[in-house]
């Protein structure tokens, strides 16, 4: 063990020694996290909306007035025929087109009812979705306004009506933002501890350094674990920088407390140093080392339910999430800040990466041949 | 020079694939002898090190290093060997000092040793002013004399130096053999590859290989007269001229 005192101390100085990583691991932190979860927004606001209104009445005003108001919506087109808005969609310059046809209010007032049609492009599909989803809500809600105004409302009321009110759970205000935030510390702590683990040992490869360490009498397991540490400590460090500054930029407690996330990420970054070493004893060369890992961020974060939900992949795609370390991160990270889930309802997640430090580190110390 | 033998081999053989780098090698050493390894570039002689120092499993045959085998204590081997590589392989990032330290220390010297040590050594190399600077600033030729004060600096009973002076001026070398001297002096056997031959003069015994085959072993001088030639140059361009790998 004495050995490995002295192999911590020289890996220290050299981070240390190092100002461009040193630099990098505190700021990288501090402007992702205060870049992009501005920049990603979940929600969708300024919908490019054409409105063909051929009944030109007073309930279509209305209900026109009702959609623009809402700040989701901006009316950019208003045109007097339905060939004329669609090539105003051709020209990208809406997302959706809204037709009231001639006796829209005749029919609302006669019949008791009367169709709109709304169109959207689907170029893509989260913006036409939502962009339907908007429209649909604020035409019931116009649905109901009118029927107020026009039911008197009896005094027991014959036909019983079922209103469904929703209330938001863990996220009540419906912030994407801390949903959003805790997924970027996961992954901020996962792309700076995997990269300089990947980095190290082909370092030292391409150094020549190793094959003095090689022809030593130290263990392995020393070896390795030399390695792990520091960078561990590390990422507990981005994480804790992170923390900071979800706290006073956004105001974010962990709902569940700071001890089990810490328990959690330690874990966490044991088995992704693992990997990010294994990746080293396999490469050659840093640039082979780049290219490994950057292959594997890639495909980790993509299928880590950061930016598309898990819920929504594909089969297969969701059985590769269930081998990627970063989902169950960013997935307890989202249940100990928002949810405030406590151990024993992480007890799957603590137990799969807990095998999947073991065998990380197994391998990558299997792996590590102390020959040439 | 004692009768104790520290490194034996028999018919030592490494092969990459078809190609033969080592060819049933066979030699003995004795304890602080110093035994040079002489071929041309791709003979043979680092990937013959390399096995002996337990970084390269052979193909065939069998070697003792200090007592220990080859094949299943290469840890044991470790820790009785210092070893030295052609290229040059300490912490350029870290002082002289904290390399000093560092290697002691992996070594298993206790504080008061490594302090004691790593004085002495500083002393000796005259680098009390650059102590605190980092190796990366060192000429080459300190860098090697650094090298290969680390590489005995937990009295290794066996050193292994490859190449040690290539690139190195005159005047260096020879500070650099006068340490070889005094550490084989020490008891400490040294076992060094080179392609100067006049360092090969400095030798007790010598090995010439060529296209992995041992040609010659025998002391310079006996070598010089059973060749019938003035210098180790004109007996090695003697052997090695039907050599096939020479570049």
């Amino acid at each position: 063990m004495r050995a490995l005192k002295f192999l911590l101390r020289k890996e220290f100085i050299q981070i240390f020694r190092n100002k461009l990583i040193l630099r990098a691991i505190l700021v990288v932190p501090v402007v992702q996290l205060i870049v992009l979860p501005l920049a990603v927004n979940y929600e969708m606001r300024n919908i490019n909306l054409s409105v063909v209104d051929l009944d030109r009445s007073e309930y279509s005003r209305r209900l026109i007035n009702k959609i623009t108001s809402t700040g989701y919506f901006r009316l950019t087109d208003f045109s007097e025929s339905y060939q004329k808005a669609l090539n105003v969609v051709e020209q990208d310059k809406a997302d959706i087109i809204i037709t009231i046809p001639q006796g829209f209010e005749h029919e609302l007032v006669r019949e008791n009812k009367s169709k709109i049609m709304i169109e959207a492009n689907a170029i893509s599909g989260q913006t036409a979705g939502l962009a339907v989803a908007y429209s649909n809500s604020i035409i019931r809600d116009f649905n109901n306004d009118i029927r107020l105004e026009w039911i008197q409302q009896p005094r027991m009321n014959a036909q019983p009506v079922i209103e469904i009110v929703s209330s938001n759970w863990f996220n009540p205000k419906m912030n994407y933002k801390y949903f959003f935030v805790p997924g970027i510390l996961a992954l901020l702590v996962t792309i700076v501890g995997f990269l300089l683990a990947s980095l190290n040992i082909v370092k030292e490869k391409e150094a020549g350094t190793i094959e003095q360490l090689n022809v030593t009498p130290i263990k392995k397991h020393q070896f390795i674990l030399g390695k792990l540490i520091p960078f561990w400590i590390l990422g507990l460090v981005i994480l804790s920088i992170g923390f900071v500054v979800s706290y006073i930029v956004y105001g974010i407690i962990p709902v569940g407390g700071y001890l089990l996330i810490y328990l959690f990420a330690a874990i966490y970054l044991i088995a992704l140093l693992g990997f990010g070493l294994l990746t080293s004893t396999f490469a050659e060369t840093q640039q082979q080392a780049m290219f490994i890992s950057y292959f594997c961020m890639m495909i980790f974060i993509l299928l880590g339910g950061l930016f598309a939900p898990i819920e929504n992949m594909p089969d297969w795609a969701q059985a590769l999430t269930y081998i990627n370390p970063v989902s169950y991160f960013i997935e307890v990270m989202r249940m100990i800040v928002l949810k405030g889930s406590g151990f024993f309802d992480l007890l799957k997640h603590f137990g799969i990466i807990v095998l999947f430090a073991i065998s990380f580190n197994a391998l990558a110390i299997w792996n590590y041949k102390k020959t040439t | 020079m004692t009768n104790e033998t520290v490194i034996k081999t028999e018919d030592l053989t490494k092969r990459f694939g078809d190609f033969t780098a080592v060819k049933k090698i066979s030699f003995e050493v004795k304890r602080g002898e110093i035994f040079g390894f002489l071929g041309a570039n791709g003979a043979g002689k680092t990937t013959a090190m390399k096995m002996l120092i337990g970084i390269l499993k052979p193909t065939s045959g069998n070697a003792k290093i200090a007592g220990f085998d080859i094949y299943n204590q290469t840890e044991q081997i470790k820790k009785n060997i210092g070893y030295m590589s052609q290229k040059f392989s300490l912490y350029e990032d870290l002082t002289i000092m904290e390399n000093v330290q560092l290697f002691a220390g992996i070594y298993g010297l206790s504080d008061d040793e490594i302090k004691q040590r790593s004085s002495e050594l500083i002393h000796k190399l005259n680098l009390q002013n650059q102590a605190d600077k980092l190796v990366e600033s060192l000429p080459l030729g300190w860098k090697q004399k650094l090298a290969f004060s680390l590489a005995i600096i937990h009295n290794p009973r066996i050193v292994f130096l490859d190449e040690p002076t290539s690139g190195v001026d005159p005047i260096t070398r020879r500070q650099f053999w006068n340490m070889i001297y005094e550490a084989a002096s020490n008891g400490i056997t040294v076992f060094v590859t080179t392609h100067y031959m006049d360092e090969a003069e400095y030798c007790n015994r010598i090995t010439i290989l060529v296209d992995g085959v041992i040609k010659a072993l025998d002391s310079p001088a006996a070598l010089k007269e059973k060749y019938n030639t003035s210098s180790i140059e004109d007996v090695f361009v003697l052997l090695a001229r039907g050599a096939k790998r020479n570049d």
